[in-house]
């Protein structure tokens, strides 16, 4: 549409025809107060806190409802407009209860700011103000009446945005009231989302309210520990006596690739990193195979022996490495350099929940037709193909719902269940049970009929009449089945593809090259390229995958195990008799199954207590940030170069430290500890300048950058916080090695997170109250 | 049945048929009804719409917009169906004449509906009655049921081709709802709240289609315009305010009810002439001109024309055209307090200044009314209500802070005695510090 030229306070603004005049002004940095606009929910015109005074116009008009006109001239602060902000925020406050003091919102409540700029400062009111008990709708959502100000937002982005509608409103005038649209409770997904976005302190929640003020919190910007969509989230930190404690998430600022959403794992699901079974103390198997606490050199002399010894005397091939789908893209990259340079062997996996391998192999050579989790909200048409993201992918579905909402996405979906996001679908290929390769056969072919499915040929016509296409999967297609996918998407005129996976960074171990088979960026061990010299004595035969090590275990043929950040044992169902022969090292944050048959546990920390980076299913990737220290625990990357080090391999030449932008970013000890004399010590007597860090994942990062194709990304961009695609460069068809199918589905929904979702308390119970009584809405 | 009231200086068209039955659909006919729609459908809609415009009818709901340009306003095109909605959500305090025509000339409002319907190209109309006139609802149906059985409404009605369909329909008891966007919402049977315009109904209406929404008085008087040739039914009235209105005379007057008169009509002669005057030889001190939102005029302010520009100028506004007339015996502070109690009560709660406004209003005249009032109170109140008019998303909270402005303004003297004669209770010296004296 043609442009618009008005002028606001004397600036001239030019915007594109239809934007709204809140909009244009903000274009032009003049900000309009509004409670209940909230851009991407419909509009309300009800708090009237933006009214403009437009020339030629007989009232003050709503700057939220005003579309712009040419030539238009807007005043938007005007003793006349200060006054009637002035009075709206005066009805306001007479029945606010003012409890600002203990109020969770003080010191983050639009009403303050707006009580501080147009100022209300005395009451016309002494009639008694209304008051209602505090009511809780779920686990998680609070309802303190009196605070509410009516502004729709609660309600509106509860059924606009997430598709839930479980608000609504009751009764009328003053006596209107935000009320569960079911009795007394909220039967709904429990994102928080209402919570989030409440300008006051009405909607709060269970996990925060009455616990901190807002100032009294470090902000740490990072990345959620639990899906594979990475969402941003910002954790709000306070001291604790074992460190810290996460209070709080959220995204308020929507600075990151999910804007302002966040599930109820990124919002809640945090609890697990001060769950009183987190391990704090190393443990050592004793003869009577019970467990005894050990000191930090003990468990790590003791598991650098056993690694050493089995490496000596059975062989690099009597070790199995297993790594994990939640630590950092630099962890994994040091476990796998680990294993390769300092254990000699290509015995290592990870617990695959979606094809990579394949999904990369299809795709060679064209890199640019891999999607972004952002495509996902700006794609003119979509097709997924089985997953079930408003269960898996939160992220993913908010984003397709928007799209669809907002921008008229056209959404097709392929998927053997009736699954939520239907009600947003343009088209749907409800096919039978295993039919996923059959589907895409069809959508190749033109065939008449499809299993009886009425519509079916209609919907594949109108799909590929599509110019532009987002092609989803989840783990429902592997090897063969993505090639053909993939050929089917190739044919179009313009698709992109994304392959979804489970946890935070599944992509990223993959990448990474936990894969007996493929080195870092999935080059094939038998031809190495530049890790030919970068890695010494770089083993040229493929290991054994994780089921293979299993196997050898059984056998007696597995001398070493050395499990970081995975419970295989309970995801595999592995018999535990069946490892007696094998030494068993785990680094974990439980006593997992795994840990529990383990000879060495050291405690590690999570994902909320380092730095690093993750890449989320789609290639996106984004640094994580340390929310605080937590005593007793220490990050996967110190603990694997700790024991390289008492193998006697040279920490600089795991880590490049020294090369890089940043040195130690703190993953080293407080300084009030002791440890730091300690650690200076050690790299004294190793000869390493004490500025700089072993331990500084920005250093791997480096190397990262240097030797994985497609992950030389703008640092800049991503230290700001950003999330920077990562390109697919990869592996040559012919040169990979056909394996089995290993991927495993988490079999994740959106109250679960795997072995992690087990000890946060607010997940299991929220899955436990929802297990009592299942939601009711998603039938409608 | 409520007692018809007559005058020599009525001038009857849309009244003509009032008491004689004509509910039933043959004695419509018999006395002229549904030739108004043949001769529509014969001349075709630019006709129609030209003829309305000629006729200076203006919308009697209150806010007077000229109908046939109304009309005009309706994409000729449309990818969604067209509707013509009718509003007889009266509920406008001192108002009470919709009430009538769907008691005693249900059909006028159905002809009137279906003239409307052929004008703008729409093939439903809704006549949607207020919640609390349940009882009009089996008249309005019985005569609906009887133009279906006729083949008055239904396909190619008197065989010329033209199909209309027309519904009746129920509010659940909410004067917000009179609002033309609120009773849309209403009739899609979600909460009664008002839509933000633009989009006007004439482009995005009922279900999203361009719909043509008038009030009950409206619709009615279209068959008789048509009947009479819109050129003469303008002469009945003033300039730029054509024909004759339905006023709805209530309170301090020896013969209330409602009268039809021409726009125009002299106020005082009104009340005086017409509706015989105030009883027992009291003095008059105040009339509210045309419904509760209307400003109150003083006895000194009547010698008006009741036409909307007249009244206009004069301060007020002619609204719904429900006169209530006070007399000396009547006190402003109750009458304010009666006021803001039906405004709170009403209000829909969608926006700030509406819901709260009322509220605080209402709470404040409660406690002045009972006696603990001070000077201040009334600033305040003043304050208030200034504070609301224009502000809020519809017109109910002018509606409300309107008359409240008036008593203020025009009867200060009045509160301030009120205080003066109610001596505060001894406690109430603290409320006074509180407040301010």
């Amino acid at each position: 549409m043609a442009d618009v030229n008005l002028t606001v306070d004397g600036k001239k603004v030019t915007v594109p025809a239809g934007t709204l005049l809140i909009e244009a002004c903000r274009a032009a940095g003049i900000e309009v107060p509004a409670f209940c606009y909230y851009p991407g929910l419909s509009l309300c015109g009800a708090c009237r806190m933006c009214m403009v005074r437009i020339e030629k116009m007989p009232k003050l008009q709503t700057a939220c409802t005003t579309p712009v006109a040419e030539g238009m001239t807007v005043h938007t602060e005007t003793p006349e407009i200060a006054q009637a902000r002035k009075a709206t925020v005066e009805l306001l406050l007479g029945n606010h209860p003012l409890d600002c003091p203990v109020c969770d919102a003080g010191g983050e409540c639009e009403l303050q700011d707006m009580t501080f700029k147009y100022g209300a400062p005395t009451s016309q009111y002494v009639e008694i103000k209304q008051h209602r008990e505090e009511q809780q709708w779920s686990p998680v959502v609070y309802f303190d009446r009196p605070r509410c100000i009516m502004c729709y937002r609660c309600v509106r982005v509860c059924g606009e945005g997430m598709d839930v509608w479980a608000l609504g409103v009751q009764n009328r005038g003053a006596g209107s009231v935000i009320a569960p649209n079911r009795q007394d409770h909220l039967d709904c997904e429990e994102c928080g989302m209402c919570i989030d976005i409440c300008p006051v302190g009405a909607l709060t929640s269970d996990t925060y309210r009455y616990k901190t003020r807002p100032w009294e919190m470090n902000h740490v910007a990072t990345v959620c520990t639990h899906c594979g969509d990475g969402c941003k989230t910002t954790l709000g930190v306070r001291r604790a006596d074992d460190g810290m404690e996460i209070v709080r998430g959220d995204n308020r600022d929507k600075s990151g690739i999910n804007e302002d959403f966040l599930c109820i794992k990124g919002r809640y699901a945090f609890d697990f990193a001060n769950h009183p079974d987190r391990l704090t103390k190393p443990l050592i198997r004793q003869a009577d195979r019970s467990f005894a606490t050990a000191t930090w050199e003990q468990a790590l002399e003791l598991a650098a022996k056993k690694l050493k010894e089995v490496r000596d005397t059975k062989g690099p091939d009597a070790i199995g490495v297993i790594g994990s789908n939640r630590t950092t893209n630099e962890e994994n990259y040091l476990l796998q350099k680990f294993a390769r340079t300092v254990l000699g062997t290509n015995n290592i996996d990870h617990h695959r929940t979606a094809d990579y391998v394949s999904f990369v192999r299809a795709l060679a050579g064209k890199a640019d037709r891999a999607a972004s989790l952002r495509d996902a909200g700006t794609a003119p048409a979509i097709l997924l193909l089985g997953n079930d993201p408003t269960e898996q992918h939160p992220a993913l579905a908010w984003a397709l719902r928007t799209n669809v909402r907002l921008n008229k996405a056209k959404l097709f979906l392929v998927n053997t269940s009736d699954i939520k996001l239907r009600r947003q679908a343009k088209a749907f290929l409800h096919i039978p049970e295993g039919g996923y390769a059959d589907a895409v056969r069809f959508l190749g072919s033109n065939d008449a009929d499809f299993h009886g499915i009425e519509g079916a040929a209609d919907f594949r016509d109108a799909l590929r009449a599509e110019p532009k296409l987002l092609i989803l999967f989840g783990s429902e297609f592997r090897g063969h089945d993505i090639d053909a996918l993939v050929s089917f998407g190739l044919s179009l005129p313009d698709a992109r593809f994304a392959c979804l996976a489970d946890y935070a960074n599944s992509r990223g171990a993959a990448d990474m090259g936990l894969l007996p088979d493929l080195l870092p960026g999935y080059r094939p061990v038998a031809a190495p390229g530049p890790f030919a010299e970068e890695y010494p004595n770089l083993p040229q035969k493929p290991g054994k995958d994780l089921i293979e090590m299993f196997d050898a275990a059984e056998r007696g043929e597995l001398g070493a195990l050395y499990v970081v950040g995975a419970n295989p044992v309970e995801r595999y169902n592995v018999d535990p008799a069946s490892l007696k022969n094998t030494f068993v090292i785990v680094q974990e944050m439980f006593l997992t199954e795994t840990a529990q048959i383990a000879d060495v546990v050291l405690p590690a920390a999570n994902l909320y207590e380092k730095g690093g980076s993750v890449t989320n299913s789609y290639g996106d990737l984004q640094l994580v940030k340390k929310a605080g220290d937590r005593a007793g625990v220490r990050s996967d990357l110190e603990l694997i170069v700790r024991i390289a080090d008492r193998m006697g391999a040279k920490p600089q030449q795991l880590v490049p430290f020294g090369r890089g932008l940043r040195a130690d970013t703190g993953q080293s000890r407080g300084a009030q500890s002791g440890e730091a004399d300690r650690h200076s010590i050690w790299l004294a007597s190793r000869q390493i300048e004490p500025k700089v860090s072993p331990f500084d994942p920005y250093a791997v990062l480096d190397e990262i950058a240097r030797l994985v194709p497609g992950y030389d990304v703008e640092r800049m961009n991503l230290l700001a916080g950003n999330d920077v695609r990562t390109k697919l460069v990869s592996i040559e068809p012919a040169a990979s090695t056909t394996r089995r199918d290993l991927v495993l589905p988490a079999q994740d929904a959106l109250f679960t997170s795997g072995t992690l979702g087990r000890y946060s308390a607010k997940l299991a119970e929220v899955h436990e109250s929802h297990r009592k009584s299942p939601a009711e809405t998603a039938a409608d | 049945m409520p007692e018809l009231v007559s005058h020599p200086e009525e001038v009857k068209v849309i009244s003509r048929r009032w008491g004689q039955g004509a509910a039933d659909i043959d004695k419509y006919i018999e006395l002229g009804g549904y030739a108004a729609l043949r001769k529509c459908i014969e001349q075709g809609p630019e006709w129609v719409i030209n003829e309305m415009k000629t006729s200076g009818l203006r919308g009697r709901g209150g806010a007077g917009f000229p109908t046939g340009m109304k009309w005009s306003f309706v994409p000729k095109q449309s990818e969604k169906p067209k509707y013509v909605l009718v509003n007889g959500d009266e509920s406008e305090p001192g108002t009470c004449k919709d009430h009538l025509i769907f008691l005693h000339d249900p059909h006028s409002v159905i002809e009137g509906t279906m003239i409307a319907g052929l004008a703008i190209g729409a093939k439903v109309g809704f006549i949607y009655l207020r919640g609390e006139y349940r009882y009009l609802i089996e008249i309005m149906e019985r005569a609906l049921a009887q133009c279906y059985e006729r083949g008055i409404l239904g396909k190619n009605i008197f065989g010329t081709g033209f199909d209309f369909d027309a519904l009746s329909h129920t509010g659940a008891g909410a004067y917000e709802v009179g609002e033309e966007s609120a009773l849309m919402e209403s009739l899609e049977g979600k909460r009664g709240v008002p839509r933000i315009k633009p989009p006007f109904p004439a482009v995005v209406g009922l279900y999203g289609g361009p719909t043509v929404i008038n009030n009950a008085e409206t619709i009615a008087s279209v068959p008789f315009i048509i009947e009479m040739g819109g050129a003469a039914y303008a002469k009945l009235g003033t300039e730029r305010n054509g024909g004759t209105r339905l006023f709805g005379i209530s309170g301090k007057v020896n013969r209330p009810g409602v009268y039809e008169l021409p726009m125009g009509y002299n106020l005082k002669k009104m009340i005086y002439e017409v509706a015989g005057g105030i009883p027992n030889g009291k003095a008059l001190k105040a009339v509210v001109p045309g419904g509760a939102s209307c400003p109150i005029l003083r006895a000194d302010e009547i010698d008006v024309g009741m036409d909307f520009d007249q009244m206009g100028k004069a301060g007020t506004m002619l609204g719904s055209a429900g006169v209530v007339v006070l007399d000396e015996t009547v006190s402003i502070v109750e009458f304010a307090l009666r006021t803001i109690k039906f405004y709170q009560h009403e209000s829909c709660g969608w926006c700030i200044p509406c819901r709260e406004g009322t509220d605080w209003l209402k709470k404040t005249m409660t406690r002045f009314y009972e006696g603990y009032g001070t000077t201040k109170d009334i600033d305040n109140m003043r304050y208030l209500a200034e504070n609301m008019l224009g502000r809020t998303f519809c017109p109910l909270g002018d509606a409300a802070a309107m008359p409240m402005i008036g008593f203020f303004k025009k009867f200060r003297d009045e509160f301030e005695e009120y205080i003066r004669a109610n001596p505060s209770a001894p406690e109430s010296q603290a409320l006074v510090e509180l407040v301010g004296a």
